[in-house]
C-alpha cells in the first residue's frame, strides 16, 4: 500500500523577476515501511520536493497524497500523521531551541500534537531512551553534541508515532562516526516501528547504507530510481581494468567489439571499460586477448558506486556540488535554482572525511 | 486556510454537510486557545531563564526618568511647557510608558528571526499546531512582560514625584498592553517576512524613530509649529499619549480618550490581522 503518492509535483519560484522552476513535474510512490532516499546534489530540488510533501510549500502544480490525506485539500491531515526532521546545516538549523532542555522540547512537541500532558511526558521519556538521549533530558539543546542535536530532532519527529518521517539530510554536517550511529537508528525505526522513511541526502554511501530505494534527482526532474545495486549495474556497469604487457592499443580493439562493453578508454598500458556483468563477462576477454597472444600485468574489477550512476545519467559527478571541506556554505549554494524559499542544505559540512570515504568507496572512471 | 489553487479535480468534501463543519470550529477555536497557552508558558519560560533581558529593558526609561525628567520638571515648573506645573511627572511618565512599548515591542522581530534561522517556526509549521497561535502565544508573552516592566516604571515615577489615581495608572497600563500587542505582531511578521536582522534593524530605526518623536513623548506637540503638529496629526501614537496624560490627571470621559481608544483598538486590530496572514500564510 502506497503512503505517498505524487504525480506532476511541481514548483517555481520567482525570484528577481526570473522564473525558476526548482521542481519540474515529479511523480513518486512510496509503500507503506520502505526507507526511500532522495538523491540529488545541492541545488536539485531534493528540500523543494520535500517542503512541498510536508505541506511547508504549496506546489504551483501537481497532486499528492500523503499518509491517506490529500496534500492539497487536508494538509493538516497530512500534518497530523507525518513527522518532518528539518535539515540542520545551511539557512535554518533542526528545529530545536538553544535555549530549551530536551525534555522541554519533547514534550511540547507532544503538546501541539494534542497529546495530554501526561502522553507527552511518557513518550518524551520513551524517546529519550530510545535515541541514546538518556542523561540529557535536563540539558538545554546548545550544549548538546552534533550529534546529540540530530538524534534529538529526530526524536521531536517521532514524537506522536507517524506512520511516516520525513528526513531531510538527516546527517550532513555529522562526523563518520555519528553518522554511522543515526544510520543504526533510521534502519532501526523501520525494523521496530515499521515507519516509513523518506529521506534526502547527497552522500552517497548514506543512500547505499540505508535506503530500500533510491530516487536520483537532478535539475528538479527524477532521472533514475531503483534499488541502489540495480541502479548501479543498470546504469553504469562493472568497472574493469586490466593492464597488459605489449600492444595496448590492439588489446583495446580486440575488447571494444566484446558483449556487454560499453566504454573503453586507454591510460598507458591499462584498459579501462565499464562492462555489463563484468564478473561474467570477464572469463570471455581474457581468452579473446589469450588468442592474440596479448599477456596480461593486471586484473582489476570494480563494482561502480552511486556517484558512478550520477556520472553517467548527468556527466557530473555528484561530488563535485557537494559542500567542500572548506568551502563556504554561499558558494556551493545553488542559488538560482533555490530562489529565497528553500535551502538545500550547503555548508561546510562535508568534512575531509566523506571525501576521503568516498574515495575509497569510488573507483575511478574519469 | 488558502484555498486550493493547482487542482481542477472536482472535490467531493467540500459539499460537507454544515453540520460536521460546524462541529469542528469549536474545537478550532479552543486548539488555538491551548496552543497559544502553551506557546505562551514556552516563551515565557525562556524569558525567564534570562531575566536580564527584561531588566536591560527597563535601563534605558528609568535613566529617561532620573536624568531628563528632573530637566523637564524644572521647565515645567517655570511654566515653559504648557503643562501641569504642580506634577509635570503626570505629563512625562505616560511618555516614558508609550517609550518603553514602542522599543520594547518593536525589536521582539530580532527573537522570531533567531527563532526561525533555528528551524524552531518550520518545526512548529510542520505540526497540527495553530500557525496563529504561533503568534498569539508570543505576542502574549510580549504583552506580559511589557505590562509588567510598565508597572515598575510607573513605580519608579511615584518615587520621583508622579502623582496618579489608581484608575488613570491602569487605563494607561491597558493602552501600553495594547500597544505592546500591536508593535509585537507587526514586529514577529515584519522579521518573518524578511528572515535578516541587517534589513530588521535600520527599517524598524527608519519607522520608528519619527513615529516616537512625532508623538509627542518628551515634549509636547502644542509646542511645534502648525506643520509640525498638522504632520503628527497623521502620526497614531500621539493621540495614544494624550489619552494616557488625560488619564493621568483624572480626566476618563472625553473625546481624546475616545480618540486614545480608538485608534489604539483600530490599530490593533489591523497590525494583528496583517499579522496573522503573514504567520498563516502556506509559505514562509
Amino acid at each position: 500500500m502506497s503512503i505517498i503518492e505524487a504525480q506532476g509535483l511541481a514548483r517555481t519560484f520567482t525570484s528577481r523577476k526570473r522564473k525558476v522552476e526548482a521542481v519540474r513535474g515529479v511523480d513518486l510512490t512510496v509503500s507503506g515501511g520502505e526507507i526511500v532516499g532522495f538523491l540529488g546534489p545541492n541545488g536539485a530540488g531534493k528540500t523543494t520536493t520535500l517542503r512541498m510533501l510536508t505541506t511547508l510549500l504549496r506546489p504551483t502544480a501537481g497532486t499528492a497524497t500523503v499518509a491517506g490525506s490529500d496534500l492539497l485539500r487536508d494538509p493538516a491531515g497530512v500534518r497530523r500523521r507525518i513527522g518532518y526532521v528539518p535539515q540542520a546545516i545551511g539557512v535554518t538549523a533542526g528545529g530545536t531551541d538553544p535555549n530549551c532542555t530536551v525534555t522541554e522540547e519533547l514534550t511540547i512537541q507532544g503538546r501541539v500534537y494534542r497529546m495530554s500532558a501526561n502522553d507527552a511526558t511518557v513518550r518524551a521519556r520513551l524517546l529519550t531512551d530510545q535515541l541514546d538521549l538518556t542523561g540529557l533530558e535536563s540539558r538545554q539543546c546548545k550544549t548538546l553534541s552534533g550529534g546529540q542535536r540530530r538524534r534529538l530532532d529526530i526524536a521531536l519527529g517521532l514524537i506522536h508515532s507517524p506512520a511516516v518521517v520525513f528526513l531531510d539530510e538527516p546527517t550532513t554536517g555529522l562526523d563518520p562516526q555519528s553518522r554511522s550511529n543515526l544510520w543504526d537508528h533510521i534502519a532501526g525505526l523501520r525494523e521496530k516501528l515499521g515507519t516509513t522513511i523518506f529521506l534526502t541526502t547527497h552522500y552517497l554511501e548514506e543512500a547505499d547504507a540505508l535506503c530500500d530505494r533510491v530516487m536520483v534527482i537532478d535539475h528538479g526532474k527524477i532521472i533514475a530510481e531503483g534499488v541502489p545495486d540495480d541502479l548501479k549495474r543498470r546504469i553504469s556497469g562493472d568497472v574493469v581494468t586490466l593492464s597488459v604487457n605489449g600492444d595496448a592499443g590492439k588489446a583495446q580493439a580486440i575488447l571494444a567489439d566484446h558483449q556487454g562493453v560499453r566504454e573503453i578508454s586507454i591510460d598507458g598500458k591499462a584498459i579501462r571499460m565499464t562492462v555489463e556483468h563484468g564478473e561474467e563477462a570477464l572469463p570471455g576477454m581474457l581468452r579473446a586477448l589469450d588468442e592474440q597472444d596479448i599477456t596480461l600485468r593486471s586484473i582489476q574489477l570494480a563494482r561502480p558506486t552511486l556517484d558512478d550512476v550520477f556520472l553517467t545519467l548527468t556527466g557530473r559527478s555528484l561530488r563535485d556540488d557537494s559542500p567542500s571541506a572548506n568551502g563556504n556554505a554561499d558558494e556551493s549554494q545553488d542559488s538560482s535554482a533555490q530562489a529565497t524559499q528553500s535551502q538545500e542544505g550547503a555548508g561546510p559540512a562535508a568534512g575531509a572525511s566523506d571525501r576521503e570515504l568516498a574515495d575509497v568507496g569510488r573507483t575511478g572512471r574519469r | 486556510m488558502m484555498s486550493a489553487t493547482v487542482t481542477t479535480t472536482t472535490d467531493s468534501t467540500s459539499q460537507q454537510d454544515p453540520g460536521v463543519q460546524a462541529e469542528r470550529r469549536q474545537p478550532a477555536l479552543l486548539n488555538f486557545f491551548s496552543d497559544t497557552w502553551l506557546i505562551f508558558g514556552r516563551q515565557m519560560r525562556l524569558s525567564l531563564r534570562n531575566p536580564a533581558w527584561v531588566i536591560i529593558g527597563l535601563i534605558q526609561p528609568i535613566l529617561y526618568l532620573a536624568f531628563f525628567g528632573p530637566l523637564l520638571a524644572r521647565i515645567a515648573r517655570a511654566g515653559g511647557l504648557g503643562v501641569s506645573a504642580s506634577n509635570p511627572y503626570s505629563f512625562f511618565v505616560p511618555g516614558l510608558l508609550i517609550q518603553l512599548g514602542l522599543f520594547g515591542a518593536a525589536f521582539v522581530g530580532f527573537s522570531i528571526i533567531a527563532d526561525w534561522r533555528a528551524g524552531v517556526i518550520e518545526r512548529f509549521r510542520v505540526t497540527p499546531v495553530s500557525r496563529m497561535a504561533l503568534l498569539a502565544g508570543r505576542v502574549l508573552r510580549d504583552m506580559v512582560t511589557l505590562t509588567v516592566q510598565a508597572v515598575v516604571l510607573v513605580l519608579a515615577g511615584l518615587a520621583f514625584g508622579l502623582r496618579a489615581p489608581v484608575g488613570g495608572v491602569l487605563i494607561s497600563l491597558g493602552f501600553v498592553a495594547v500597544v505592546a500587542v500591536t508593535l509585537s505582531a507587526v514586529s514577529y511578521s515584519v522579521g518573518l517576512l524578511l528572515k535578516s536582522e541587517d534589513a530588521l534593524a535600520p527599517l524598524l530605526n527608519m519607522v520608528m524613530v519619527p513615529l516616537m518623536l512625532l508623538s509627542g513623548i518628551m515634549l509636547p506637540m502644542t509646542l511645534g509649529p502648525h506643520w509640525l503638529r498638522a504632520v503628527a496629526k497623521v502620526t497614531p501614537f500621539g493621540y495614544i499619549i494624550n489619552a494616557m496624560r488625560d488619564a493621568f490627571a483624572g480626566h476618563y470621559f472625553n473625546t481624546i480618550m475616545v480618540e486614545g481608544i480608538s485608534v489604539s483598538i483600530g490599530m490593533a486590530i489591523i497590525c494583528l490581522w496583517l499579522a496573522s496572514r503573514v504567520f498563516i500564510k502556506e509559505n514562509a
